[in-house]
């Protein structure tokens, strides 16, 4: 049975994480490669390194430590943050990453995700949203790691995205994400049960419990989390053996 | 002993490289024929699309040399389908090793997805590939199509319906899942191919 994936996602500046973790097992806990490694042993499905480097040495300094991460990790993981043209993914997967995640670039230019999945394949393109549930009850589109609204709504990109070849969506919701209060349930069920790809919730998952519920009700196939594993509020082996024994599918 | 990794049009042949290298194991990446005919053993990765793929081996004459090689050959993925009769994926003749035909998965409820991405169980091991590797144990699977179940069926996998995780026949081997993204088991089940 295929099952629910947990996946700890590291952010990278200057090749370095960001957001400072402790971990006694872990030498260099600023090291994106030790610690997910340190991830991989521990259970985790897969790894998101999201680079949020804002310098014009980003591409090479990026490929070079995803190069590294490749060589050292025996899981799947994905590579995001500023990819914007064909070059920008060659390079990356030919570093060695195994997906791709495209955010406010393909928003400007939706053709990106059709070009990116006829070269490389839908399997390594997933796109992230950025969503903000607003006053009239609309999910709206964020841009910009988040600080520009759109009109748009957060279904219809979705909807049309997938159309254009995206493989997977990495959803994260704005008003739950750092909240630890449990993921966004009724949008994530939403594009869970009307569109054929995979669905990655992100933000607000705090304890156990709102991983179950997000997988259970939210029908995620994936869930995303940063600073509870970092900060070791959940471990992933104890996450995993909860979600297992409340009978959701789970490699343990 | 020399371990060669096919090179063609199809993604993922860096990691199966590297994956080799944290076994301690350095393989070499080519398209040479003479390469690949004299290795010890072969691999023969991919993600990809099956019909340009195939296009691509007619092209350079890969196809016949894969098909006649008498050292144990591991196809991955894609790989492993091309290896196979025939692929729906754009109606595809493909090397004819494996009598085994490739289909596209086809969601029998709203809620299943296509590509399947993510861990699975192998089950019905049936080959020293799977020396140490205990039944039910989860790979890494990423893909669209699979391969029905048949007489070279050494792993089945259920996603929709039971299917060929892996396939067996004389040299030849090919499993559907990435043992190269599939934490320890993968490695294992790597190592055990170098050990054939």
């Amino acid at each position: 049975m295929l099952t629910k994936r947990i996946i700890p996602c590291l952010d990278i500046k200057d090749g370095r994480t960001v957001k400072g973790v402790n971990f006694e097992q872990i030498r260099d806990a600023g090291d994106p490669i030790e610690l997910g490694a340190f991830y991989a042993e521990q259970g985790a499905d897969e790894l998101v390194f999201l680079d949020i480097t804002a310098t014009v040495e980003k591409r090479k300094t990026l490929s070079e430590l995803v190069n590294k991460i490749a060589h050292k990790i025996n899981i799947p993981f994905t590579v995001g943050g500023g990819i914007k043209t064909e070059e920008d993914v060659r390079i990356l997967l030919q570093s060695g990453a195994d997906k791709i995640s495209v955010n406010t670039a393909a928003f400007l230019d939706p053709t990106i995700i059709n070009r990116f999945a006829k070269n490389f394949g839908s399997q390594c393109v997933v796109l992230a949203i950025d969503a903000k549930c607003e006053e009239d009850n609309n999910w709206y589109v964020y841009l910009n790691g988040g600080r520009n609204k759109t009109n748009k709504l957060v279904t219809e990109w979705a909807k049309e995205a997938v159309d254009l070849g995206i493989g997977e969506i990495l959803l994260t919701s704005m008003n739950h994400d750092g909240t630890k209060q449990g993921f966004a349930l009724d949008i994530t069920a939403q594009l869970g049960e009307t569109l054929p790809v995979p669905i990655i919730a992100s933000g607000g998952g705090g304890n156990e419990q709102h991983f179950y519920d997000v997988f259970t009700k939210g029908k995620a196939d994936a869930a995303l989390a940063a600073s509870i594993f970092h900060y070791k509020e959940v471990a992933i082996p104890d996450l995993k053996q909860y979600l297992h024994q409340k009978g959701i599918a789970i490699r343990l | 002993m020399s371990l060669v990794i096919i090179q063609y049009n199809a993604g993922n042949i860096q990691s199966v490289l590297y994956a080799l290298e944290r076994l301690g194991v350095q393989a070499t990446v080519t398209d040479n024929l003479d390469a690949i005919q004299t290795a010890d053993k072969v691999i023969f990765p991919g993600v990809g699309e099956a019909s340009t793929a195939m296009e691509y081996l007619q092209e350079r004459g890969l196809d016949k040399i894969i098909k006649n090689l008498k050292q144990p050959v591991l196809g991955i993925c894609l790989g492993m389908q091309l290896m196979c009769t025939y692929s729906e994926e754009n109606d595809t003749n493909c090397l004819g090793i494996f009598e085994e035909q490739v289909k596209l998965f086809k969601p029998n409820e709203a809620t299943i997805k296509v590509p399947q991405i993510g861990w699975n169980t192998i089950t019905n091991l049936k080959s020293n590939l799977f020396k140490g590797v205990s039944d039910e144990i989860f790979t890494y699977f990423v893909h669209g199509y699979y391969a029905a179940l048949g007489e070279h069926t050494i792993a089945t996998t259920n996603y929709i319906q039971p299917y060929s995780s892996a396939l067996h026949k004389d040299n030849f081997y090919g499993v559907q899942f990435h043992p190269e993204k599939s934490a320890k088991v993968g490695e294992q089940i790597l190592q055990n191919f170098l050990s054939l």
